[in-house]
C-alpha cells in the first residue's frame, strides 16, 4: 500500500527548501555589488528585483513550514530535487529581465543550462550582453558545479543529520572528510584557490593577446568558472574561438581535465598523495577512454580530410573531443562545422566521449569513469570464469583511493545508472527526430543535454519548438542529478495522487 | 572588322566566365552562408559586413578583430595599420563600428590551426560606433521599490508576532 504523504512531510520539505533558497537568494549579491562597480544600473536593478522575490519565498517558506524535524531520506532527496527546479525558475527571473532571452522558457533553459553545468544556450545577441549579466552566467556554473545544496551545507547549515541527505541526493556519493560540511567547505576550498590560480593564468595570457586589463580579467574568470565547473558558457558568441590563442586554449584544457576529476584526488594531490593520479581507476580509465574516443574523431577527420594537417586535425579534433569528454562544451569551431565539416565517425567519436564523461563527485555529467572501469572489470572477471578451471576462485578488485573489491552491490549501481543514461540519451534523441531532425544530430544534442556537456552542432537555437526545449531542460536536470533525486520526486507525485 | 569585334566579345564573356567565380564575391555575403557553404568559399575572395565587437587583438603586425553580422561573429585577421580607423567596438555600453571587410576566406586556416577566418585586405568604415545611452527603467525600480517595501513589512510583522 502507498502511503499518501502527510502535511508533516511537506513542511519539512518546504522548511529545508525555503533555506536553500535563501541561500540562493545571498549569492545574487555578487552580481549586484558587479553591477554597482561597472556602472550598468538597469542590470542592478534586475538583480535588485530577483533577490526580493527570492528572499520573499524563502522567508515565506521558513515562516509557513517553520518546523524542528531533521529530514528523512526521501524528503532529503526531493528537497535537493525541487532545490534545482526553484533555482531554475529565480535564476531565470534576471535572465528574462535583461530582454537578452525571447521568452521565461528561453531564460529558464539559460538558466538550468547553467546551474547544471551545460553550457546550450539560447541567449540573443550575447555580444552586448552586460558584465552583470555575463557574471551571473558564469557564477551560477559555478555554484551548480559545485552543487547549490553543497553551498548552503557550506554557509548556511550548521550541521545536522539531513545534511548527509541532501548531499548525496545532489549526486555526490563520496565524501572526502568524515563530516559532509566540512567536505563540501573542502570542495570550496579547492575551486577557490583555482579559481584565483586560473583567473591569474588566463588574464595575463588575455592581456599578451592584445585584450583590455579589465576584460582581459574578467573573461579570465569567466572562463574559469565554465571550465573548471565543466560549464561551457562563454561571455562571447564564438566561445573560444573569439580568443584566436593556442595559449588560452591550453590553459583551458588544464582547467577542465582538473574539473573532470575526483574532488576526493584532488585532496589526496593536495595531501601529499601524488601517487594515487597513475594508480586510480578513474584516471585510468579517463586516460584509455580520451585516447580510444580521440582515434576515432582523428581517424573519421583524417577520412573527410576536413583538416590537410596533422597539427591542426590535432588541435580542432583533439579541444572539441576533451571538451566534450570532460562535459564543458567549449567549442573552437561553429556549431553547423559539426555538421558541414566533419563526417560520421568523427562524430559518434564526440557522441561517445560526452557520453562517458568524467570522474565521480567532480563537477562533470555522463555516466562517469568509475562506472566504465567497474563495467570493465566486470568483463574481465566473467572472462577469467570462462578461462580459469570451474574450482577457481575469481576476485577481481580495483584501486580507488583504497583497494576495493568488486562486488556484485558496486557492478549492479554502476549498470543501473549507466543504463538509466543510455535510455535518457535515447530518448532525448527520439524526441530530436520527432522534430524532424536526423538521427545523428539529435542524439548529439540529446547526449550533449543530458550528459549537462554544452557542445551544440546547430539543433539548439532560439527557434527550436518548445517541447524540445523542455525536453533538454528535464534531461539537464535529471543528468545532473544523476536520477536517484528525480526518482524520489517522481514517486512521491504517485504518492500523492494514489496513496491513501 | 566584323571579325574581330566577335573575337573581342568571345574573348570578353571567356574572360567573365572563367575568371569571375575565384576573384570575388563582390556582395557582402552572410556569416551563415560563410559557415554553412565554406567548402565553397575556402580560399576565396569574400566580402563581409558586420558590427565589430569585442577587443580589437593586436598581434604584432596584425591584430583580430571578430566581426558580427547579428547571427555570428567571424575572426578577421587584418594588418594592424587598418585597425585605426576603428573607434567602437560592440558592448553592453557601446554599438561598434559597422565595417566591410574585403577578403580571402580560410574554412580551416592553415596560418591560424584551423581556425574559420578572414584575412582582410581592405577594411572599410561603413557607420561609426556610438556610446549607447543607459536610461534608468523606471518600471524596474518602481518594481524593486514596491518588493522591497513588502519584504521590510512582513520583517516589521514578523518581529511583532514574535514578541
Amino acid at each position: 500500500m502507498i502511503l499518501k504523504p502527510r502535511l508533516e512531510d511537506l513542511k519539512i520539505i518546504g522548511f529545508y527548501l525555503g533555506k536553500i533558497i535563501l541561500g540562493l537568494a545571498f549569492t545574487m549579491v555578487i552580481p549586484i555589488l558587479a553591477g554597482l562597480c561597472f556602472g550598468e544600473l538597469n542590470p542592478t536593478l534586475d538583480f535588485l528585483i530577483s533577490i526580493e522575490i527570492s528572499v520573499f519565498l524563502g522567508f515565506f517558506l521558513l515562516k509557513v513550514c517553520n518546523t524542528e524535524k531533521d529530514l528523512n531520506w526521501m524528503q532529503g532527496m526531493i528537497v535537493v530535487s525541487l532545490s534545482w527546479v526553484v533555482a531554475m525558475f529565480l535564476g531565470a527571473i534576471p535572465l528574462y529581465l535583461s530582454g537578452h532571452w525571447k521568452s521565461f522558457l528561453d531564460a529558464c533553459f539559460d538558466a538550468m543550462s547553467g546551474f547544471a553545468t551545460t553550457g546550450l544556450a539560447l541567449v540573443q545577441d550575447l555580444d552586448h550582453l552586460s558584465y552583470t549579466h555575463n557574471l551571473w552566467r558564469h557564477l551560477i556554473m559555478f555554484l551548480g558545479g559545485q552543487g547549490i545544496v553543497v553551498i548552503a551545507l557550506s554557509f548556511f547549515v550548521r550541521g545536522f543529520s539531513g545534511a548527509l541527505k541532501m548531499y548525496v541526493g545532489e549526486a555526490r556519493d563520496e565524501k572526502i572528510l568524515p563530516n559532509v560540511v566540512h567536505t563540501s567547505r573542502f570542495i570550496w576550498l579547492v575551486s577557490f584557490v583555482y579559481l584565483v590560480l586560473g583567473t591569474i593564468a588566463l588574464g595575463i595570457t588575455g592581456i599578451s593577446n592584445g585584450m583590455k586589463p579589465l576584460n582581459s580579467f574578467f573573461h579570465g574568470a569567466c572562463i574559469f568558472m565554465a571550465a573548471f565547473d565543466t560549464g561551457g558558457f562563454s561571455p562571447q558568441s564564438q566561445n573560444i574561438l573569439y580568443y584566436h590563442s593556442v595559449v588560452y586554449e591550453i590553459i583551458t584544457i588544464i582547467i577542465m581535465v582538473l574539473g573532470a576529476i575526483n574532488f576526493k584526488l584532488h585532496y589526496h594531490l593536495w595531501t601529499g598523495n601524488r601517487k594515487e593520479i597513475f594508480r586510480n581507476i578513474e584516471t585510468n580509465t579517463l586516460f584509455i577512454t580520451v585516447i580510444a574516443t580521440f582515434s576515432i574523431v582523428a581517424v573519421g577527420l583524417a577520412q573527410i580530410g576536413s583538416y590537410p594537417a596533422a597539427v591542426t586535425l590535432f588541435r580542432k579534433g583533439f579541444y572539441q573531443l576533451i571538451s566534450g569528454h570532460t562535459g564543458t562544451g567549449f567549442q573552437t569551431i561553429y556549431a553547423q562545422q559539426f555538421i558541414a565539416d566533419w563526417n560520421h565517425l568523427a562524430l559518434a567519436g564526440v557522441i561517445l566521449a560526452m557520453a562517458l564523461g568524467g570522474a565521480i563527485c567532480s563537477t562533470t555529467g555522463a555516466i562517469k569513469m568509475l562506472r566504465i572501469g567497474v563495467i570493465f572489470k566486470t568483463f574481465k572477471e566473467d572472462l577469467k570464469r570462462i578461462i580459469m578451471p570451474e574450482r577457481a576462485l575469481v576476485i577481481e578488485k580495483f584501486h580507488h583511493i583504497k583497494e576495493v573489491f568488486l562486488e556484485d552491490r558496486l557492478v549492479k549501481s554502476a549498470l543501473v545508472i549507466t543504463l538509466a543514461y543510455i535510455i535518457l540519451y535515447g530518448l532525448g534523441a527520439l524526441v530530436g527526430m520527432f522534430y524532424g531532425h536526423p538521427f545523428l544530430n539529435a542524439l548529439f544534442e540529446s547526449t550533449s543535454a543530458a550528459a549537462n556537456v554544452g557542445l551544440s552542432c546547430g539543433v539548439t537555437n532560439v527557434a527550436m519548438p518548445a517541447a524540445l526545449k523542455v525536453t533538454y531542460i528535464i534531461q539537464m536536470w535529471a543528468g545532473r542529478l544523476e536520477f536517484m533525486s528525480v526518482f524520489t520526486i517522481l514517486g512521491f507525485l504517485i504518492a500523492v495522487i494514489k496513496g491513501k | 572588322m566584323k571579325i574581330r569585334y566577335k573575337l573581342a566579345i568571345i574573348v570578353l564573356l571567356f574572360a567573365l566566365v572563367n575568371f569571375h567565380t575565384p576573384l570575388a564575391f563582390s556582395e557582402g555575403l552572410s556569416s551563415s552562408e560563410l559557415i554553412i557553404n565554406a567548402k565553397d568559399y575556402d580560399g576565396k575572395l569574400v566580402t563581409y559586413v558586420g558590427e565589430v565587437i569585442g577587443d580589437v587583438m593586436l598581434r604584432g603586425e596584425f591584430a583580430w578583430v571578430n566581426i558580427s553580422d547579428g547571427d555570428n561573429a567571424l575572426g578577421v585577421w587584418v594588418s594592424s595599420s587598418l585597425t585605426k580607423e576603428i573607434n567602437f567596438t560592440g558592448s553592453y555600453k557601446l554599438r561598434g563600428d559597422n565595417l566591410e571587410i574585403a577578403g580571402v576566406f580560410h574554412r580551416a586556416c592553415p596560418e591560424h590551426g584551423g581556425d574559420l577566418d578572414i584575412h582582410a585586405q581592405t577594411l572599410r568604415k561603413i557607420s561609426s560606433g556610438r556610446i549607447v545611452n543607459q536610461r534608468l527603467n523606471l518600471d524596474k525600480k518602481n518594481l524593486s521599490l514596491i518588493l522591497f517595501g513588502a519584504l521590510f513589512l512582513i520583517w516589521i510583522l514578523s518581529l511583532f508576532r514574535r514578541r
